[in-house]
């Protein structure tokens, strides 16, 4: 009875460190994703929504089976809340990041050069948070300690993406472009900090969860 | 048939043992979700029957503490008296000492048969309350500074934390159950012993299983029904009712408990260290119950977790209940027995200073004019009385006459006692030969009987009392007292 405790310990192990990376991996496709947006490279911009519909499905299967075998098993009873808490919402930061691209794919605002490089920033900022949230999230596994000395990082990216996203948003009002467009390209750099936001939320429940770790 | 009348409230002290001790080793890991409930209890109960049977009925098994009682109505009564004692503890959700209710039990046996009680089984109830739960929780500290560190330096992933917390529950479990069956068993089953209705059999042309062995297995699927019927009561106080427990504290608590346990009750180890020429840890009177409980109390103040102080305070309402009611209950009981059931509760012991004890008593360097002037007496307290007043005697002094002057008598009649007597006795055959040199022999006072004992062979001479020794003394005793019950004379008190 209890060996297969273990073995089945490792493969949830495994299971979760794969969601993980499936969640980073979706930052950065989305970085590149917005980039290619941008630079108007079609093809790229149309396999990042690919491989970002992959993961986010990825994603949605690993963090049902995770939640199903720590029920089933009633493992870890103390830190199952959290646990399916922190899954839950490290599969919202891919939701939105795919989202976001679907966004771009169907309403395919058009963005003045002038603020190209602004958004691109944005969309650094934000897939910046969300690698630094991972890294939190592994080390709430593995040494809840430095879950603590990981947490300002996604506080700094996520200010930083907030303070660009305002100043771009300022950019955008302040330029000559029609009210509709105006509010179109904000509509935009709100979905682009998004990303970021979501990556601060996750934080702030592992702020608490490692506390509760930390026996 | 009246056997297994009387080894009904054996059984039912087993139960209640069952439903109350499964707590101290399974209580946190069933409090924490860690194991469930119906998991913990076959564990528990499996390790139980194999200690009882394998370790608890070895060649020395004793008699347990019933054997004080000298009569089979009486020990029913004291196992009831503390059985009922413990169940209503249990049913309070309070964890207690069933040693403490037998004690306590015995004591009321002791009150209402006139015999005297030894005072530091008094003394050694107070130590285990305060004592045993200072030695618990310190160990528990300096157990969960060890664990913490550890867990810094080789910093598990939770889930394989949370696998091996679960293994060393279930590991600290199954040894803490272990030991559960191997020291209780002789206070649930062993005063039945001598009156055994099981004979051995042979299982498979292979396996031999003595009736001793049945008589355990019997009282330890007692425990082991006790364990899966009525233990969750208490294992919710124990694990989550006292303070909110996590998983790795809960382990570390039961480890502190079974830690105690062995390095400050465990004469194998005393045995061990000094036939190693290490020190040895005092031995004191500790229960896995106050343990387990000084465990928790313990960590919690250390990291300034709240304890429920109302939980707290009925828990030692109940340990200071336990004994005194277990006493009250058994005198009751007794009195019943003997006036409205007709049942001999005790052997009345007669007291006599003939020559030869006073004699005996001069060359251990114990005399008084008074003694040649004392006639027999029927009461143990009386004789006690008497020399206090009488005498200028030391209390170690009187003890002295009353162990010598006890009167009989006891005769060695091999062919009147059952053969399986002499097997459940469990004594080697270089024993057994000196014993049939004694047939037919009857002696007034056990220590005549020890001599020539210890005349007939040196397999029945006590070595010199040094620690390496002690486990040999002990098993001796153990048979000797087996022994004196067997070839005890009883007439019907008048």
């Amino acid at each position: 009875m209890t060996v297969p405790l273990f073995r089945s310990s490792r493969v949830l192990e495994a299971q979760i460190d794969e969601f993980l990376d499936v969640v980073a991996e979706g930052g950065l496709v989305y970085q590149a994703g917005v980039k290619a947006y941008l630079n108007g490279d079609k093809s790229d911009f149309d396999a990042a929504i690919i491989k970002i519909d992959k993961l986010e499905s990825k994603a949605d299967k690993l963090s049902k089976d995770v939640e199903s075998h720590l029920y089933r098993q009633s493992l870890i009873p103390e830190h199952r809340g959290d646990v399916l808490g922190l899954l839950e919402n490290s599969d919202n930061i891919i939701d939105t990041t795919k989202m976001s691209l679907y966004q771009f794919s169907v309403e395919q605002p058009e963005i003045p050069a002038e603020f190209d490089a602004e958004f691109l920033k944005l969309a650094d900022a934000s897939a910046a948070a969300v690698d630094a949230v991972i890294v939190c999230a592994r080390a709430f596994f593995r040494d809840s300690e430095q879950v603590k000395d990981n947490l300002y990082k996604v506080h700094h990216f996520e200010k930083e993406a907030d303070t660009i996203s305002d100043s771009l948003k300022r950019a955008i009002f302040a330029s000559d472009l029609d009210l509709a467009h105006k509010i179109h390209l904000r509509y935009f750099a709100l979905n682009v900090e998004k990303v970021s936001d979501k990556a601060q939320e996750v934080a702030d429940r592992l702020a608490i969860y490692s506390i509760k770790r930390n026996i | 048939m009246e056997i297994l009348l009387f080894l009904s409230s054996g059984l039912f002290l087993g139960w209640s043992l069952g439903a109350n001790d499964a707590a101290n080793v399974f209580g946190t890991a069933v409090g924490t979700r860690m194991i469930k409930f119906r998991t913990a209890a076959l564990v528990c109960s499996v390790f139980v029957v194999i200690g009882a049977t394998v370790s608890g009925a070895g060649a020395a098994h004793t008699l347990g503490k019933l054997g004080a009682v000298n009569a089979l109505a009486g020990s029913f009564t004291v196992a009831l008296a503390s059985a009922l004692t413990t169940f209503l503890m249990t049913r309070l959700k309070i964890p207690v000492s069933t040693s403490q209710a037998i004690v306590g039990a015995i004591i009321g046996w002791n009150f209402y048969s006139a015999s005297l009680t030894d005072s530091s089984s008094l003394t050694k109830i107070m130590i285990t309350w305060v004592a045993c739960p200072v030695l618990s929780g310190v160990m528990a500290v300096v157990l969960f500074i060890l664990v913490r560190f550890l867990l810094r330096v080789t910093k598990p992933h939770l889930l394989r934390l949370d696998a091996g917390t679960r293994w060393g529950l279930l590991i600290v479990g199954a040894f803490g159950s272990y030991s559960l069956g191997a020291n209780n068993i002789a206070n649930v089953m062993g005063v039945f012993v001598l009156d055994n209705p099981f004979h051995d059999l042979v299982l498979f042309d292979v396996i031999r299983v003595t009736g001793v062995q049945q008589l355990f297995f019997i009282g330890a699927v007692a425990i082991g029904v006790g364990v899966f019927t009525y233990s969750e009561r208490v294992m919710k106080t124990v694990g989550s009712g006292l303070v909110r427990i996590s998983p790795v504290p809960a382990f570390v608590i039961v480890l502190a408990q079974s830690l105690t346990l062995f390095l400050f009750a465990s004469q194998s180890l005393e045995y061990f260290l000094a036939s190693h020429g290490l020190p040895t840890f005092p031995l004191v009177p500790v229960s896995s119950s106050q343990a387990v409980i000084g465990a928790i109390v313990g960590l919690s103040l250390f990291k300034g977790v709240g304890i429920r102080y109302k939980v707290m305070g009925e828990i030692s309402l109940g340990w200071a209940a336990t004994p005194l009611m277990a006493g009250v209950v058994s005198f009751l009981l007794l009195f019943f027995m003997d006036n409205v059931f007709d049942q001999q509760v005790y052997h009345p012991v007669r007291y006599r200073l003939d020559a030869d004890v006073i004699e005996e008593l001069a060359a251990r360097g114990v005399t008084d004019p008074v003694f040649v002037e004392l006639p027999v007496q029927n009461s143990a307290r009386k004789l006690q009385r008497t020399l206090l007043d009488q005498t200028d005697l030391s209390a170690d002094a009187i003890a002295e006459v009353m162990d010598v002057a006890a009167v009989g008598p006891w005769e060695v009649d091999l062919a009147a006692a059952a053969p399986t007597v002499w097997e459940d006795l469990g004594l080697s055959p270089e024993q057994m030969v000196a014993l049939r040199r004694l047939d037919g022999q009857r002696f007034d006072h056990a220590w005549q009987f020890h001599r020539a004992l210890a005349a007939a062979s040196e397999s029945w001479r006590p070595r010199p009392g040094d620690l390496a020794n002690k486990k040999w003394n002990k098993a001796l005793k153990s048979q000797l007292s087996l022994l004196l019950r067997v070839c005890r004379v009883y007439q019907r008190h008048e």
